[in-house]
C-alpha cells in the first residue's frame, strides 16, 4: 500500500518536472544563413522559455510560405523580415500589431526604424538593425573623398593604372538607383502610391547614370561578388554598397566608410533606402505572452550586440554603443537615408523601375521614353482588379452543357452497351484502378483547384467570382496593342519558337549521339554514356546559374572563348552583351536548354534501339540494304512509336520550362524573352500577387497544348502500318 | 559471323575512319556536356571566385574548405548538435528511391493494361493522362499544400513521396506502355499455351523483356524527384526534413550569394544520381527476346 503511494507521488512529481517540456515549441521563421544564423542561434540560446523551432527559408519562398501557411496555422509564431513588406503582410492578415507596454519600449529606437515599422499609427514589428548603403574607400588609393558624384567619376585617367574603374555602383537596380535619385528630389513612389519615378528630374537622373556608364567611371555590369574582388585587389577605389560587403574584406584592404557624396548637378546630397530588418509577430503567436517575451530578447541590447560583432550593420536601438569606424559611418549614414515605401504598391515598382532604367543603359531608348514607359507598366499593374460578377450565366451555361453531354453519353452508353462493355472491362479495370485513384487524387484534383482560381480574383477576404474577365484581359492583350511587350500573343509566338527549336536540336543531337552508342565495335561506350547524361544528373537550376555565368559579358567563359576564337582566327570580335538584345538572350537560353535536354532523348533512343531486331537488320542487309537505307527504312520507322510519346512529352515541358528562362535571361532584355509560364509567374508573384489572372494562364497554356498534342497525334497513324512490317518479314 | 545483340544499323566492321570520326564527335559532345560541371568543381574547390574568367575550369587556389563546410554542416538545438546535412541527403535518398520504386509499381499494370487489353474509357483515359502533364506545376503547389495538410502528411517524407509518386506516374505509364507494346504478344501467347494464366505471363515473361525500360523509367523517376524543388520548397517546414535542392537554393540569397558553397554541395548532390545511373545503365542492354519466338 505505502509502496503504491510513493509511487504514485514519485509519477506526479515526474510529470510536474516533465512539464516544461510539454509547452509548445515557438515556431521561428527567418532567412538567414552562415553567420548570421549562428548569431541567431547564439541570441536564443540564453532563452528560457519553451523550446525554440528555428526554420531558415530561402528568399524568394518567403512570402508565399508565410501567405500559405498562417492562415492554416502551420506557420511561425514570430518571423523575421524586412519592415517595407509590412503592407503586405497586413493586406494578407499575417500580422498581431506590437504593442507597447512590457513588449515594447519606443523610446529607445532610432526615429527612422520606429517610422519604418510603423504604419497608421500602429507598430507590426520590433525593429533589429538598419540597413542601407554607404561609400566605401580605399584608403591606400585615395587620400581624399572627393566633394561630389561626378568628381569621383573624373578621377578617371588620374589614377594609378592598375585602377580598372574609379567606382563601384550598381545603377541597373532600383534599390541603389535610389540613392542617385534622391539628389534629385526623385523617389520611386509618393505618398499617394503614385509611381513617381518619371519626369524632368527623373529624366536627369537617369541621364546622369547613363553618363556615369559611358564615362566608363563605373563597370557596365559586374556584380557584388565582382566588384568585391576589384576592391580587394585595389582595381576600384570607391565603392557604393552596404554593410554586408565589409564581411570579405577583413585585413584585405585598408578602407573606412564615408556617406555617400553629393550631386554636382543640384547640390544635394545622395540618400540612400533604408530597409530595416525586423521581428513580426503571426496572428497566432501574438496570443501567446510568451512569443512576446522572445521578440523582446531578440530585440534586447544584449542580442544588438551579439549582432554587433558580425559586421558593421547598425542596430536600430539607439542605446548600443558603436565601435569606431564603419559601423559608426553606417548609422550615420541611416540618419538621412529614406525608408522603402511599406505600402503594397512597393511590391509593383520594382520590376518596370529596373526594367526602365537598363532601357536607358542599354541606350535602347532616351531616358523621356523608357521611364515614360515604366509608369505605364505599373499603372497597368496596379489597375484595379475587377469587380465581382454574377455566377450565373457561367452556371447556366454550364449547365447547359452538362445536360447536352449526359444525353449524348446517355444515348452512346444505349448505342455502344456501355453496360456490357463495362463487364467485359472488370479484369483490366484491376489493373488500373490504383493508378486511377493516385493520379486522381494528387494530380487532377490540385489541377483542377489551381484551374479554378481562374475565374476568381483578389487574395483572402477580397476573393471574388469574376466570370471571364481575367480570359477576355489576356485575350485582348491588357487593351494595348497586339503585339506590344508583354502581351499574350508576343509572348506566346517566343514560347512556340522557344519549344520547337529547342525539340528540334534535342532529338537531332540526341538520337545521332545513341546511333554512334551503338555501333557494337565502338569501345569506351560506358565512359561516353555515363559522361553524356551528366547534363541531366546536375540539377537544372544550378546548371542554369552556371550557364547564365558564363554568358557573362566580362567575365563569363563562353566571351572569353569567342574572344579566343576571334583572336586565333584573326577577326576583332568585340565581345558580346549577351542579355541585351533579344536574339543573344534568346540563344543563351538555347543554348542552356539542349545542353539540359539532350541527354533525355539520347537515353530514350537507345532503349528504343534495343528493340530493333538484329535479324530483321540482317535480312535487310542480305537484301542489298546500304547502312543510310537500314537506318532510314527499317531503324528510324522502329523506333518512332517508341520516340513519340517522348518527344511530345519533351514539347510539352519544355514549353514550360520555367527554369532555364527565369534563370538564364530572366526575361531580359525587358521581358521579351519570356515565356508564358515565366509571364504567368510574374503575375503571381511579383505583381500584386495577382493569382487568379496567373491561374488563367495557365488555363490558356493547358488548352493550347491539348490543342497541339491534338494536332500531333495525327501523324502517328503510318507508325502503325510500319510496326506490322518486322513482323511479316519475320514471318517470311 | 556472331549474332550480335547490340542493335542499331552497323552489323559489319566499321572502317578506321569511321572509328576516328566517331571518337572525334563523342569527344566534342562529352567536351559541350562537361565543361559547364567543371566549371561548377572548379568553383567548388576554389578559394575564391577568379575576378576574371579563364578558358580552362581550373581551380583557382585549390582548397577543400567550401566542401567541408557543406557537408560537416552542423546544426545546434535545444536538443544538441546533429548532423544536419547528413540527415537531408538520407531525405533525398529515401524520397528518390520510395518515389521510383511506388511510381513504377503503379504505373507498370496499368502501361500494361493499355497495351494490351481494350476497356472503356480506354481512350479517354489516356488523354486525360497526358492532359495533366500540361498545367505548369507552379499552378498545383498551393492546393497540393491544401490536399497534404488535410491528410496530415506536411512536413514527411511520405507526403513528398506521394507526391512525387503521383507526378512521375502519367510519364512512367507512356514510356512504359510504349515498350510493352514493342513485345510481341507471341511470347505471352506462347506462355499461356504452356499453361500459365494471364498474370503469370505478365510476370515472368513480359516483365522480363521489358527490364531496360522499367530500368529506365525508375531512374528518371528517382532524377525527377532528387531534382525536385518547388514542391519540396512549399510541403516542407522543418530542417531536419529538407531534401537536398532546398539546402542548395539557400546558399543563394538575395545579395550575397555563396557560390563557392552552393558548388562544393551541387558537386555533393550530383555524385549518387550519376552513381545510380552506371549502375542502372547496365540494364539497358539486357534482356533482349533471345530465342524468343522465330517465325
Amino acid at each position: 500500500m505505502i509502496s503504491r503511494i510513493y509511487a504514485a507521488v514519485l509519477a506526479l512529481l515526474a510529470l510536474l518536472i516533465a512539464a516544461p517540456a510539454w509547452a509548445a515549441p515557438i515556431r521561428l521563421w527567418h532567412g538567414y544563413r552562415g553567420d548570421e544564423e549562428k548569431a541567431l542561434e547564439e541570441i536564443l540560446s540564453r532563452w528560457k522559455g519553451a523550446p525554440v523551432e528555428l526554420l531558415s527559408i530561402p528568399f524568394d519562398a518567403y512570402d508565399s510560405k508565410l501567405a500559405a501557411a498562417i492562415p492554416l496555422g502551420e506557420g511561425p509564431d514570430l518571423f523575421i523580415a524586412e519592415a517595407h513588406h509590412l503592407g503586405n503582410y497586413r493586406a494578407r492578415k499575417l500580422l498581431a500589431p506590437v504593442t507597447t507596454g512590457d513588449a515594447f519600449d519606443a523610446g529607445v529606437f532610432s526615429p527612422q526604424a520606429l517610422a519604418a515599422v510603423t504604419m497608421d499609427g500602429v507598430v507590426w514589428g520590433v525593429p533589429l538593425s538598419q540597413k542601407c548603403l554607404a561609400l566605401y574607400v580605399n584608403t591606400d588609393l585615395a587620400r581624399e573623398i572627393p566633394e561630389y558624384l561626378e568628381g569621383i567619376a573624373e578621377l578617371r585617367g588620374k589614377l594609378p593604372a592598375r585602377v580598372l574603374y574609379p567606382l563601384g555602383y550598381e545603377p541597373r537596380q532600383l534599390y541603389s538607383l535610389a540613392a542617385l535619385l534622391s539628389a534629385f528630389d526623385v523617389r520611386p513612389l509618393d505618398e499617394h502610391d503614385n509611381y513617381t519615378f518619371v519626369g524632368p528630374h527623373a529624366d536627369r537622373a537617369a541621364e546622369l547614370a547613363l553618363w556615369l556608364v559611358e564615362q566608363r567611371a563605373i563597370p557596365e555590369d559586374a556584380d557584388t561578388a565582382q566588384i568585391g574582388n576589384l576592391f580587394r585587389s585595389g582595381q576600384m577605389p570607391f565603392v557604393i554598397s552596404g554593410p554586408w560587403f565589409a564581411a570579405d574584406l577583413q585585413g584585405k584592404v585598408r578602407y573606412r566608410v564615408a556617406p555617400l557624396p553629393k550631386v554636382r548637378a543640384t547640390g544635394k546630397p545622395m540618400r540612400p533606402l533604408l530597409t530595416v530588418e525586423s521581428v513580426m509577430l503571426s496572428p497566432q503567436g501574438g496570443a501567446r505572452p510568451e512569443v512576446r517575451e522572445l521578440a523582446r530578447l531578440i530585440a534586447s541590447a544584449e542580442a544588438a550586440a551579439v549582432r554587433a560583432r558580425l559586421g558593421p550593420t547598425p542596430s536600430a536601438r539607439t542605446d548600443v554603443e558603436l565601435p569606431e569606424g564603419p559601423a559608426r559611418a553606417f548609422a550615420e549614414q541611416a540618419r538621412t537615408a529614406i525608408p522603402v515605401p511599406a505600402s503594397v504598391a512597393m511590391d509593383s515598382v520594382w520590376e518596370p523601375a529596373n526594367q526602365a532604367i537598363r532601357k536607358v543603359l542599354r541606350r535602347d531608348a532616351p531616358a523621356a521614353v523608357a521611364l515614360a514607359e515604366g509608369k505605364r507598366r505599373f499603372d497597368d499593374v496596379r489597375r484595379p482588379l475587377p469587380d465581382a460578377a454574377s455566377p450565373i450565366p457561367l452556371a447556366l451555361i454550364v449547365g447547359a452543357i452538362g445536360v447536352y453531354f449526359a444525353l449524348r453519353w446517355l444515348r452512346l452508353a444505349r448505342e455502344e452497351r456501355w453496360g456490357e462493355g463495362l463487364r467485359r472491362s472488370l479484369p483490366a479495370y484491376r489493373y488500373v484502378a490504383h493508378a486511377v485513384v493516385a493520379v486522381g487524387l494528387l494530380v487532377i484534383a490540385p489541377l483542377a483547384m489551381g484551374a479554378l482560381t481562374a475565374f476568381t480574383a483578389g487574395n483572402d477576404e477580397a476573393r471574388r467570382y469574376v466570370g471571364l474577365a481575367h480570359f477576355v484581359a489576356i485575350l485582348t492583350a491588357r487593351g494595348g496593342p497586339l503585339l506590344a511587350s508583354g502581351s499574350f500573343y508576343l509572348v506566346l509566338l517566343v514560347t512556340v519558337a522557344w519549344a520547337v527549336i529547342n525539340v528540334f536540336f534535342h532529338v537531332v543531337i540526341g538520337v545521332a549521339l545513341a546511333l554512334l552508342l551503338s555501333r557494337p565495335t565502338l569501345r569506351l561506350k560506358a565512359i561516353y554514356r555515363v559522361l553524356l547524361i551528366v547534363p541531366w544528373a546536375v540539377p537544372s537550376y544550378i546548371t542554369a546559374l552556371t550557364w547564365k555565368g558564363m554568358f557573362d559579358r566580362q567575365f563569363g567563359a563562353v566571351s572569353a572563348l569567342i574572344a579566343w576564337l576571334s583572336k586565333a582566327l584573326g577577326l576583332h570580335m568585340e565581345p558580346i552583351a549577351w542579355f541585351s538584345s533579344f536574339s543573344t538572350a534568346f540563344t543563351a537560353n538555347l543554348a542552356t536548354n539542349v545542353w539540359l535536354g539532350f541527354p533525355f532523348m539520347m537515353v530514350v533512343t537507345l532503349g528504343a534501339l534495343t528493340a530493333v531486331p538484329a535479324d530483321v537488320l540482317e535480312a535487310a542487309k542480305v537484301d542489298g540494304a546500304t547502312r543510310w537505307q537500314r537506318l532510314r527504312l527499317v531503324t528510324l520507322p522502329i523506333i518512332q512509336p517508341t520516340l513519340a510519346p517522348s518527344v511530345t512529352l519533351g514539347t510539352i515541358w519544355t514549353f514550360n520550362m520555367f527554369n532555364v528562362v527565369f534563370l538564364v535571361s530572366g526575361g531580359d532584355p525587358d521581358g521579351t524573352t519570356d515565356i508564358l509560364v515565366s509571364e504567368a509567374y510574374r503575375w503571381a508573384f511579383t505583381r500584386q500577387n495577382q493569382y487568379g489572372y496567373a491561374a488563367a494562364y495557365a488555363v490558356l497554356i493547358f488548352l493550347l497544348l491539348s490543342f497541339a498534342t491534338r494536332l500531333m497525334n495525327r501523324s502517328p497513324e503510318p507508325a502503325k502500318a510500319s510496326k506490322s512490317a518486322p513482323a511479316t518479314t519475320e514471318a517470311a | 559471323m556472331k549474332a550480335d545483340l547490340t542493335h542499331g544499323v552497323a552489323t559489319e566492321r566499321p572502317s578506321l575512319f569511321e572509328s576516328i570520326a566517331s571518337h572525334f564527335v563523342l569527344v566534342l559532345a562529352v567536351a559541350f556536356a562537361l565543361y559547364p560541371v567543371l566549371w561548377v568543381v572548379s568553383l567548388a574547390f576554389s578559394t575564391t571566385r577568379p575576378a576574371g574568367g579563364g578558358l580552362l575550369p581550373i581551380p583557382h587556389e585549390p582548397t577543400l574548405a567550401h566542401l567541408e563546410a557543406v557537408v560537416l554542416a552542423k546544426r545546434t538545438t535545444v536538443d544538441g548538435t546533429s548532423w544536419i546535412f547528413g540527415r537531408q541527403l538520407a531525405n533525398s535518398l529515401i524520397v528518390s528511391l520510395a518515389t521510383a520504386a511506388v511510381g513504377v509499381v503503379i504505373a507498370i499494370p496499368t502501361a500494361y493494361a493499355l497495351a494490351r487489353f481494350q476497356f472503356l474509357g480506354k481512350e479517354r483515359g489516356v488523354r486525360a493522362l497526358l492532359a495533366t502533364q500540361m498545367f505548369p506545376t507552379v499552378a498545383s503547389a498551393i492546393p497540393l499544400y491544401l490536399i497534404l495538410n488535410a491528410l496530415h502528411l506536411l512536413n514527411t517524407r511520405t507526403g513528398l513521396v506521394v507526391c512525387y509518386a503521383s507526378t512521375s506516374v502519367p510519364f512512367a505509364i507512356f514510356q512504359l506502355r510504349a515498350a510493352f507494346e514493342a513485345i510481341p504478344v507471341d511470347l505471352e501467347e506462347a506462355a499461356m499455351v504452356d499453361g500459365a494464366t494471364r498474370f503469370e505471363a505478365f510476370l515472368r515473361v513480359v516483365l522480363p523483356a521489358a527490364r531496360p525500360a522499367i530500368a529506365v523509367t525508375a531512374l528518371f523517376a528517382f532524377m525527377s524527384a532528387y531534382n525536385e524543388f518547388i514542391l519540396a520548397a512549399t510541403l516542407l517546414g522543418k530542417e531536419e526534413m529538407f531534401t537536398l535542392p532546398v539546402v542548395l537554393k539557400r546558399f543563394i540569397g538575395e545579395y550575397n550569394a555563396d557560390w563557392s558553397k552552393f558548388a562544393a554541395g551541387a558537386i555533393v548532390v550530383s555524385v549518387p544520381v550519376m552513381a545510380l545511373f552506371y549502375v542502372a545503365q547496365r540494364h539497358l542492354v539486357a534482356g533482349l527476346t533471345s530465342g524468343g519466338v522465330k517465325g
